[in-house]
């Protein structure tokens, strides 16, 4: 017998309620979850400071064929750097340096990282909210009329599509596309995004079309999917066969019973794949030179620019981290059974 | 394991994804592999100037090399790499999720919650952390990073899946018969897992070859003036308007690979979904 | 109780009603013929596979994916259900013929509050305001027994008990004031004594609302308790119909009988019997009659022709060629006597003061009982009672207890890696659900043959040979011995699972709850094999069941659990004629039982 517990008492709707001040058991919940997120990212920062600073020669790396022939620049270099000093030294002081702003300089042009790295991080954000505004529709109405169209023609066809769009590579995705609308076999569409002299890629909405397409195309077939298959469990399930049976129409059957319950894991794949579109992006920006973190990254990590790696590094995967945090609150709030369970 | 029984060989046989993922796949990497053989050219003669038509039907590329050939010749590494970045990848991760899902407890919690960490981490990051500090990395650190990279998100789903059979009787009356931890791990829960496991190495798959050819493309090489598909992309970007193929070529056939393992594990997938 | 001519226009009766799969033209159920009166129950029962709950959704024109209704009519306020249109079907479904599903927690959506639910048809018709509606839906929780107030409204269904759930669906399926009502296995799951509520709230309702009801179960004690008429269903046809009583004394059809044969009784001991074969699934089933291949009276005739309805009392017919020819039956065909209380004991497994936890939680509180050489204790009580804890402490599945478990004057090691080998040997665990216990991947032989290996018994074409005679013992033949389990019925494999037991050549075998996924006469089978086995192997057992009235058929001695007491123990045919506690008293007046 499952415990009586009791739930808000808001009697109104049938609209998942907001928390209540009476779950102060929700509170801890959330606390102990932002915890668990600083936890991560604290982690993460470990992980992104050794797999750089202790793997390899830096000054080495740098300095490439110089470093035999020019001592007094492996020197300045290493006193830069302060290499001098024990590793575990090194990450406090770069820890501490990330919560001051202190975010350490550029080894490339010497610039402070922070400068470059922001006007960097607005267009990425851009980029990547802009891909999910228009992914997010494209995959609910894929995943609609799959179901809708179960087991017949339309649904096999739209499922292949999906199937082999989801394989590819991003960078297949966005040279053919390029290929298609911008070189070879149509002309309309730009193939890069610089907008010159500094002016944000968006002021040329043209050029962004191509990145945009790549990334939605990426990340939307495994969403449809996800979409498709919940809300096809859910038509299947006892409580909309019983709401049939009490003869609801079925449209009403569709939007009360089914899609209500389907949201949830739409959202845990949503979050998921905007944590994705955060790495995704390193690939696509450095294809159409679109002046991202992506890009910004790859050429750090080609001049070896530690603390600009670091950097973004940290702030990926801090997109990553807050993400599936805000996923996490979300899909509590969405799941009845498990808001009460946390309030009991 | 007995998952190759007649009565399976049917069923698979009249599964039209598997069977095309398989002839698929099976095609490029025959190709890869016995492709130098077949190429009219070495990868690195020169047979005419840069980004013209001269040479095999697929013309010059940036250095004047044939690129039919050179795509002949470039997919044998990215084959090798992602194959045993895979493999690497399931093993440890198969390992890392049995274990957490069949002893559970502590040990279940702090493993995943390390686990969690790993999974912040988009999977081109960790390869693009380690390069920055190698200038030239050799193969077989390409395999740990993709196949480290992987392990992560192997061991969720294997544990995922794990620990819906661990909670089974079967196994629970192994356990009470007094039979070794090991012996259960290996006869009673890993078979049962075979289905599932085998959709997510497809997968794996998928992304090793996307993620290798990435790695390429992005301009870190392993072995520059190799052929090697996803460097081809990066060297013969430039021309893309006035000789396409030299980056067309390898992007479609890494294009056709990975469809076919992905239209694999689809199928593996839904064979599973549909058989136990 | 008399029929008048508006009582029957008031009710609904189907004829000739053929459910097919599609694409395949293989009937599910066919020649369906049912009369269903105002204000009666018919009990509509049938073992899984019977095609009942097929059956039962074509009266509101479903039929699951797979299957349409390719004929028949069911005639409603003298109009043909069936052959309406789509959308005047839709305005009946709930309003007027009514479905209760069968299980609770999966039938109410799990997002939306209860107060909603119940109204949701009203608000759907536009039936009065929003506070009429309300109104209703407070006297309809009343009437199943249910808080009516704000706190209870708001709840969602998982706050709620199995049994709750399943008023709120019965208040649910109420309100409009159906006139047919037609309920799926509504109990199923429920303890005994939620199900008695259940089952009675559902008499009163539709005796007071004239209601016409058709009851879909499996259970045939429910039905005696519950349905005024009865019809027996096997293999997609109703092979027998009649009024409760004629049916349970004089039953025509050898089905019947058969099934009357399995089914434990409250008030004496039975030696239970199964039904040899299996049920058939569509397209399998035999020509003739469809019962022929398992039935001992079976003739020639009986494979070339279909038996139409013969008459064999008022109101009653069965589906048979040998009506006439094959005797009658009598209750007290398998009576055997319950053991003496007299008979001396060997203790072989003592329980002493066993308490259970998990984490810190106390389930069990301080328990004592003994099993003797040869015989079967029964461990019996509702969910939340303990008694399968008790039993998986002493297979050696659990390993948080204190107290002491003494096996032939040695304590067990709490949890079986802490126990010898011997001890793991001579205790053998049989698990509830035959679906789950055994592992797919392996084949027959090599599951039987395991503990064998394991315990050093026998090995390689000796340990084969072990398994055949085991097969054999449990009624198995050899030719499952290749065969990986999803090639078996469920009561196969719980026979693979004894003769696994077996195998490891034990001195107790712990038996949880292993009949209760199976079907009544499965379960009669399985139980004539544990009787056997006790008999010629001297292999005690401590048999867990909720069920009381296979107690009495199985058990020579009870042990009655209530949330992790013990409140009575003794030999059956004591504790069950004369109780002494309260809650066995309890237990025994809720339990529904045939006689």
């Amino acid at each position: 017998m499952t415990d009586l517990a009791t739930s808000a008492p808001d009697a109104t709707a049938a609209t998942p309620a907001r928390p209540t001040p009476a779950g102060s058991a929700w509170l801890k919940w959330l606390a102990r979850r932002l915890g668990l997120a600083v936890l991560t990212l604290w982690l993460c920062s470990v992980l992104v400071f050794f797999a750089t600073a202790a793997l390899g020669d830096p000054v080495r790396a740098i300095l490439g064929k110089d470093y035999a022939t020019s001592p007094e620049r492996v020197a300045a270099l290493t006193a830069q750097l302060r290499l001098d000093e024990p590793v575990i030294t090194r990450y406090f002081q770069w820890l501490g340096g990330l919560f001051t702003g202190n975010l350490g300089e550029s080894v490339a042009n010497g610039l402070p990282v922070g400068s470059l790295v922001g006007d960097r991080i607005v267009n990425s954000a851009v980029l990547v909210l802009v891909s999910a505004l228009v992914m997010i529709p494209v995959a609910f109405g894929i995943a609609l009329v799959s179901a809708n169209f179960r087991g017949k023609r339309t649904d096999s066809v739209i499922q292949i599509i999906m199937i082999t769009a989801a394989g590819l590579p991003e960078f297949v995705v966005g040279i053919l596309l390029v290929a298609v609308f911008s070189t070879t076999l149509l002309h309309v569409l730009p193939a890069v995004t610089i907008a010159g002299g500094g002016a944000p890629p968006w002021s040329k909405p043209a050029s962004m079309i191509l990145p945009v397409l790549t990334l939605v195309i990426a990340v939307a077939p495994y969403v449809a999917r996800i979409v498709r298959s919940s809300l096809l469990e859910v038509l299947d399930s006892d409580y909309v066969e019983l709401a049939r049976l009490k003869g609801v129409p079925e449209r009403v059957v569709l939007r009360k019973h089914a899609l209500l319950n389907a949201i949830v894991p739409g959202i845990q794949v949503i979050a998921l794949q905007l944590a994705w579109l955060a790495g995704g992006v390193v690939i696509v920006e450095y294809l159409f030179s679109y002046p991202g973190i992506g890009a910004s990254l790859v050429d750090s990590v080609r001049n070896s620019d530690f603390p600009m790696v670091q950097v973004l590094a940290m702030t990926i995967a801090g997109v990553y981290v807050v993400v599936n945090l805000v996923a996490d609150v979300l899909s509590i709030l969405f799941t009845p059974r498990a808001r009460t369970a946390i309030a009991s | 394991m007995n998952v190759l029984t007649p009565a399976n060989l049917r069923r698979i046989g009249n599964q039209r994804r598997l069977v095309t993922g398989l002839v698929i796949t099976v095609v490029i990497a025959l190709m890869a592999i016995v492709g130098p053989w077949l190429a009219p050219y070495g990868e690195n003669d020169i047979v005419g100037k840069p980004f013209t038509h001269q040479g095999s039907w697929l013309g010059t590329d940036y250095l004047g090399q044939d690129v039919w050939s050179r795509v002949l010749d470039g997919g044998g590494s990215i084959l090798l790499i992602s194959v045993l970045a895979t493999l690497l990848g399931m093993v440890v991760g198969i390992m890392i999720g049995v274990v957490a899902a069949y002893i559970g407890g502590w040990l279940d919690e702090g493993i995943m919650r390390l686990n969690d960490v790993a999974l912040a981490f988009p999977q081109i990051l960790l390869a693009l952390l380690v390069l920055t500090a190698v200038d030239q990395p050799s193969w077989w650190m390409i395999v740990l990073l993709v196949g480290i990279s992987h392990a992560p998100r192997v061991a969720r789903v294997s544990r995922g899946v794990a620990l819906g059979i661990v909670s089974r009787d079967y196994v629970t009356s192994a356990e009470a018969l007094g039979e070794s931890r090991l012996r259960v791990i290996l006869a009673e829960v890993l078979p049962n897992m075979n289905a599932p496991l085998l959709a997510e190495a497809g997968l794996r798959l998928t992304y090793s070859i996307g993620m290798v050819a990435g790695i390429g493309f992005l301009g870190f090489a392993t072995n520059p003036g190799a052929a090697d598909w996803g460097q081809m992309i990066n060297e013969n970007r430039l021309a893309l308007l006035v000789q396409p193929w030299g980056v067309l070529a390898p992007v479609i056939v890494i294009g056709i690979f990975t469809v076919g393992t992905n239209l694999m594990a689809d199928g593996i997938a839904q064979l599973a979904g549909r058989g136990d | 109780m008399t029929l008048t001519e508006e009582d029957v226009e008031a009710g609904c009766t189907v004829s000739g009603l053929r459910v097919a799969l599609t694409g395949r033209g293989l009937d599910v159920v066919d020649e369906i013929n049912l009369e269903l009166r105002p204000g009666e129950v018919v009990g509509l029962v049938g073992e899984s596979g019977s095609g009942k709950t097929t059956a039962g959704t074509a009266l509101l024109a479903y039929a699951r994916r797979g299957a349409f209704i390719e004929r028949g009519t069911v005639a409603f306020e003298g109009v043909d259900v069936l052959a309406l249109p789509w959308e005047q079907m839709r305005e009946i479904r709930g309003m007027k013929i009514a479905y209760v599903p069968q299980d609770p927690g999966a039938a109410l959506n799990p997002a939306i509050r209860i107060g909603r639910q119940i109204v949701e048809l009203l608000e759907l018709h536009g039936i009065g305001t929003a506070e009429e509606r309300l109104a209703k839906a407070r006297a309809g929780l009343l009437e199943v027994g249910l808080p009516d107030d704000d706190e209870f409204l708001a709840r969602y269904p998982h706050q709620l008990s199995g049994g709750q759930v399943q008023r709120v669906a019965l208040a649910m399926a109420f309100l409009p004031r159906p006139k047919v009502l037609v309920l799926d296995e509504p109990t199923t799951g429920l303890d005994v004594t939620t199900q008695g509520m259940v089952l009675q709230t559902v008499g009163e309702l539709c005796r007071s609302h004239r209601v016409a009801a058709l009851y879909v179960t499996h259970d045939l004690a429910v039905v005696a308790t519950i349905a005024d008429r009865v019809a027996v269903m096997y293999a997609g046809r109703i092979i027998e119909l009649g009024p409760r009583d004629a049916m349970f004394r004089h039953p025509a059809h050898p089905y019947t009988r058969a099934l009357l044969d399995a089914i434990p009784h409250l008030s004496r001991a039975r030696a239970l019997t199964g039904i040899p074969g299996r049920t058939p699934g569509p397209g399998r089933r035999p020509s003739g009659c469809r019962f022929n291949d398992r039935c001992e009276y079976v003739e020639d005739r009986c494979r070339d022709t279909e038996p139409p309805d013969v008459q064999v009392g008022p109101d009653h017919t069965a589906k048979c060629l040998r009506v006439g020819e094959i005797g009658s039956w009598d209750i007290n065909r398998g009576n055997t006597t319950d053991t003496d209380p007299a008979t001396s004991r060997d203790i072989i497994l003592s329980v002493e003061d066993l308490r259970v936890f998990y984490g810190h939680k106390e389930v069990v509180h301080g328990v004592s009982f003994d099993v003797a050489k040869a015989e079967v204790v029964a461990l019996v009580g509702e969910s939340g009672s303990g008694k399968t804890t008790i039993s998986r402490c002493v297979g050696g599945l659990h390993k948080q207890w204190t107290g002491e478990l003494t096996f032939e004057g040695r304590p067990l090691g709490k949890g079986s890696r802490s126990r010898v080998s011997e001890d793991r040997k001579r205790i053998q665990y049989i698990f509830q659900n035959p679906y789950l216990s055994l592992n797919p991947r392996l084949t027959i032989q090599q599951i039987v043959s395991r503990p064998m290996e394991l315990f050093g018994l026998a090995k390689g074409s000796q340990a084969r040979d072990r398994v055949v005679e085991l097969l054999e013992a449990v009624a198995l033949g050899p030719t499952v011995l290749n065969l990986q389990t999803n090639r078996l019925s469920g009561g196969e494999r719980q026979r693979v699972a004894i003769a696994r037991a077996l195998a490891a050549e034990p001195d107790l075998l712990v038996c949880d709850e292993i009949t209760s996924a199976l079907d009544v006469s499965v379960q009669g089978s399985i139980v004539a094999l544990l009787e056997n086995l006790r008999k010629t192997r001297q292999i005690s057992m401590l048999f867990v069941t909720h069920n009381l009235a296979l107690v009495r058929s199985i058990a020579a001695r009870v042990q009655v659990l209530n949330a992790g007491e013990l409140v009575e123990s003794g030999f059956v045919v004591e504790v069950l004629d004369t109780p002494k506690h309260e809650y066995t008293k309890r237990l025994l007046s809720n339990s529904p039982t045939v006689a």
